[in-house]
């Protein structure tokens, strides 16, 4: 009991410290499978991190600042998108840009607004996603096993998280199954084939970089309205970057995403839990080694070691009509 | 006025330029319903592009298309759709990693969802394969296909889109005597159904075969329309070319000299395990030309790839000028300072970076010569020298070296490596594929060249799908089939017949 117990928490911390890295990895998908990269992940992530808690602040609802969250970060995303696909610009120096104005603009607008150090005033109430209990939560948790998993770990999160895995299965389903998703598939392979098959290539690029805005949108309102009760300069913490490593690991497929944004999310509960702890023997444990695992373990798979990361061929090439 | 039926389709006046180059220049041409018309012209007179423009690919500077005798404005490819006509492109369109009919409904799938439509697409994929002869697996990945399968894609794509005209630019240049034979097949029943085909290519004796009118283009202008039966290929070719241009190979005797490079039982194991080449012996003389003969995959790359360094034989000897290469020394730079130069077969992904200018590279390979600039050092302005003269020479159009080459048509594309690896008099040549998609006007250059070479010395070894190409350029022939050597003939003393049984692999003590 004590130990399903145990599995339960962790695994409720690793759902949450997961949903963040799979909002950005779902829109990071959705970017890079239609031709245009975005390494702009993060900076999406902390202006709508910022729009989200300022708004909420403001309007004293936590789903208006999930709005405005998701506007900020789609209003930034058709920037890139204006610079990748109708000026055919270098994707890489955009999407640094697009991170650089977002660190630089979140903390000159809350210090000028707030005067406290880059933060927003804390949210309070309504203002904040208030934890939904699943029903038959409650019922449920005398059942041995599945009720405490269930009960700990599956109920008990803010809407956005559902929201989250919502967008998951929608990502999974309208790829596989829909026109759009067809179509989506085959301009970041060879734009020029749906180019001539009659569709617009700019045209489903656009969707494409719009429907990653609003994704990362999600996840970094859900950081700064949710997780935590207000902005923090820099609250974000490379979480956009953990988020392509994640994409690179499931090899562009949504279903793999989202093991591999739990896998990294549970090694950042570890690295949580074991922060100050001394083990025996070892000391200290090095925290900072545990969180540079996503990154070593995407550096070891792009080697070559565990598998093979085939990225879409068309992705970053802008599409100019020419041999 | 009397009732004739309008054309299929009626260009009139058509104009496109790229930047300075003017593809296009006041372009007319109709094409009769129900009839298959041919266009010819020499690399670079702008055939692509002309076609590209009817399909919406690329939008004219100025003209009118008119389809059926009504005025159309064709501004992407879905208009061109909706007007009833498909392209094969020269390049393929087909998204690799999808499915066949995934690639058959993109773009008019039907729905929102999928799942309809590309039921819709397996019965009306089956219907077609019956009709016109077409089997093809519905749920292969299109990129394990072969190029002839692969093509068989793109005519499906546009039969399935209801196209009642069907471009196809060089669908030949790719594909084994035998699949292009199939494929007119395919052209005179759509023809027999009162469908319009226009055909590209460079090769006269299809047009003589299956066209009922050629249209011939230079530099960008309609210079001729003819009736196919009221035209001989001398004709076509000089008004494609401006001059006469001689369609036989002219050559002397040949005078043989000492063994250059000797081959031995090498053999070649594939990725997947599979040994594509099997205790291949060959000698080449100086002075001789010998040509291989085979249908296209039965080891042929594999041969010149080994024989260039390209990739490690897994069994076997070379030897080069007498002496036995080592694995360090069978590496391309290191046989090219020893002599031995190569013409790749694919030059889009061998022979060039097509992201580099034409003056980067006619020097590529040879970077290191101290003629291009000292030390580590390149000197732009000789390398522009030195490109420009070689492509004066081979007559590369436009003759501007700090075009990328990427924006060159095909053959010129390939004149360019044909310049670099021929200028650099090399002991031995390795050729693949010297005049895939070249015009005839460029054949014939290509051909003189190679023969000069021979008169002067050079060992050549020729690797070409054109069974006709390798009788008449080689002295001796070699068959393979199936990875091996099946026999070996003087050129004089064959034909066609006797290599085609060497090619199936009947093996000479059998027959
Ligand atoms: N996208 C492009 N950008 C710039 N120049 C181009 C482009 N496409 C074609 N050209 C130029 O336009 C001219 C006509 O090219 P086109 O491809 O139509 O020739 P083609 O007749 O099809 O030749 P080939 O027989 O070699 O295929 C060439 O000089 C070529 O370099
Ligand atoms: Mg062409």
């Amino acid at each position: 009991m004590e130990l399903v117990q145990t599995l339960a928490v962790i695994l409720d911390s690793t759902i949450r410290l997961s949903i963040p890295l799979l909002c950005a990895a779902l829109a990071g998908l959705w970017s890079e499978r239609s031709g245009v990269v975005d390494i702009g992940l993060e900076g999406k992530m902390l202006i709508a991190a910022f729009a989200s808690a300022a708004v909420a602040h403001h309007s004293g609802s936590a789903w208006t600042g999930l709005g405005a969250g998701m506007l900020a970060a789609v209003a930034l995303a058709l920037v890139h998108g204006f610079s990748a696909i109708t000026w055919r610009g270098n994707q890489i120096v955009s999407g640094v840009a697009i991170n650089m104005l977002a660190a630089g603009l979140t903390v000159i607008l809350g210090n000028a607004w707030y005067g406290q150090g880059g933060r927003t005033p804390t949210l309070e109430g309504p203002a904040r996603f208030a934890e939904l209990d699943l029903p038959l939560a409650g019922t449920l948790k005398e059942v041995p096993v599945i009720g405490p998993i269930y009960d700990i770990a599956i109920s008990g999160h803010a809407a956005p998280v559902y929201l989250a895995v919502l967008a998951l299965v929608l990502t999974a389903f309208t790829l596989k199954h829909t026109r759009f998703g067809l179509r989506l598939r085959a301009v970041g392979e060879n734009p020029a084939a749906v180019d001539t098959a009659g569709v617009s290539v700019a045209g489903l690029r656009y969707a494409a970089v719009v429907i990653c805005g609003a994704l990362c949108g999600l996840g970094g309102s859900y950081l700064a309205v949710s997780q935590s009760a207000g902005f923090l300069p820099q609250m974000t913490a490379g979480k956009g970057f953990i988020a392509l490593a994640a994409v690179i690991f499931a090899n562009w497929r949504p279903v793999p995403v989202l093991f591999a944004c739990l896998l990294f999310g549970l090694l950042e509960a570890i690295a949580i839990r074991l922060q100050g702890v001394v083990l025996p023997g070892i000391g200290q444990v090095p925290v900072q080694a545990i969180q540079a695992l996503p990154y070593v373990m995407t550096v070891v798979l792009l080697a070559g070691f565990i598998g093979k990361a085939t990225p879409p061929k068309a992705s970053g090439l802008p599409y100019v009509k020419e041999r | 006025m009397t009732d004739a039926p309008p054309p299929a389709i009626a260009l009139i006046g058509i104009s496109k330029a790229f930047g300075p180059v003017k593809a296009n220049k006041d372009v007319s041409l109709a094409v009769a319903a129900g009839s298959i018309h041919g266009i010819v012209g020499e690399n670079g007179a702008g055939k692509s592009t002309l076609m590209s423009i009817l399909y919406g690919f690329y939008e004219a500077d100025a003209g009118e298309i008119r389809v059926r005798g009504e005025p159309r404005r064709i501004r992407s490819s879905s208009d061109a759709i909706a007007a009833g006509i498909g392209m094969v492109h020269q390049h393929f369109m087909l998204v690799e990693p999808l499915s066949v009919v995934e690639n058959i409904v993109l773009g008019a799938e039907g729905g929102a969802l999928l799942k309809r439509g590309i039921a819709r697409a397996r019965a009306e994929l089956a219907r077609l394969s019956q009709e016109y002869g077409l089997a093809i697996d519905p749920d292969a990945i299109v990129g394990e296909l072969s190029v002839g399968l692969q093509q068989r894609v793109e005519v499906l794509k546009a039969l399935y889109r209801g196209a009642q005209v069907l471009i196809l630019d060089e669908p030949t240049a790719v594909l084994t005597p035998a699949e292009a034979d199939q494929l007119f097949e395919l052209l005179r029943a759509l023809k027999a159904q009162g469908k319009t085909v226009i055909l590209i290519t460079h090769k006269l004796r299809e047009i003589m075969a299956v066209t009922d009118r050629v249209s011939v283009m230079r530099r960008g202008e309609m210079v001729a329309h003819v009736e196919t039966n009221r035209t001989s290929p001398a004709e076509l070719a000089e008004a494609m070319v401006g001059r006469r241009v001689l369609l036989r190979v002219e050559k002397a005797p040949r005078k043989r000299g000492a063994p250059v490079l000797e081959a031995a039982g090498l053999s070649v194991v594939d990725e997947r395990g599979c040994e594509t080449l099997r205790d291949a012996s060959l000698t080449l003389h100086e002075g001789e030309i010998v040509g291989i003969a085979g249908v296209a995959g039965n080891g042929q790359s594999e041969l010149l790839d080994v024989l260039a360094g390209l990739t490690q034989p897994t069994r076997g000897v070379i030897r080069l000028g007498g002496t036995i290469l080592g694995t360090a020394e069978r590496n391309p730079a290191h046989l090219r300072r020893l002599g031995l130069m190569h013409i790749p077969e694919d030059r889009q992904r061998t022979g060039l970076v097509t992201a580099f200018t034409a003056a980067e590279n006619a020097i590529l390979g040879y970077q290191d010569d101290p003629a291009f600039g000292p030390g580590p050092f390149l000197s732009p302005a000789r390398i522009e020298r030195h490109a420009r003269a070689a492509m004066q020479d081979y007559d590369v159009r436009p003759l501007d070296p700090d075009l990328k080459t990427a924006k060159f048509s095909g053959g010129n594309q390939q004149k360019i490596v044909l310049a670099r690896e021929i200028e650099r008099a090399p002991k031995v040549l390795l050729v693949g594929q010297p005049t895939r998609g070249v015009d005839i006007g460029a054949i014939e250059f290509i051909h003189r060249r190679l023969i000069a070479l021979r008169d002067a010395g050079v060992a050549i070894l020729l690797v070409s799908v054109e069974l006709e190409e390798v009788m008449a350029l080689s002295d001796r022939i070699l068959a393979l089939c199936g990875g091996r050597i099946t026999g070996e003939r003087e050129a004089a003393a064959t034909d066609e017949r006797d290599l085609g049984l060497l090619m199936a692999g009947v093996s000479e003590r059998a027959a």
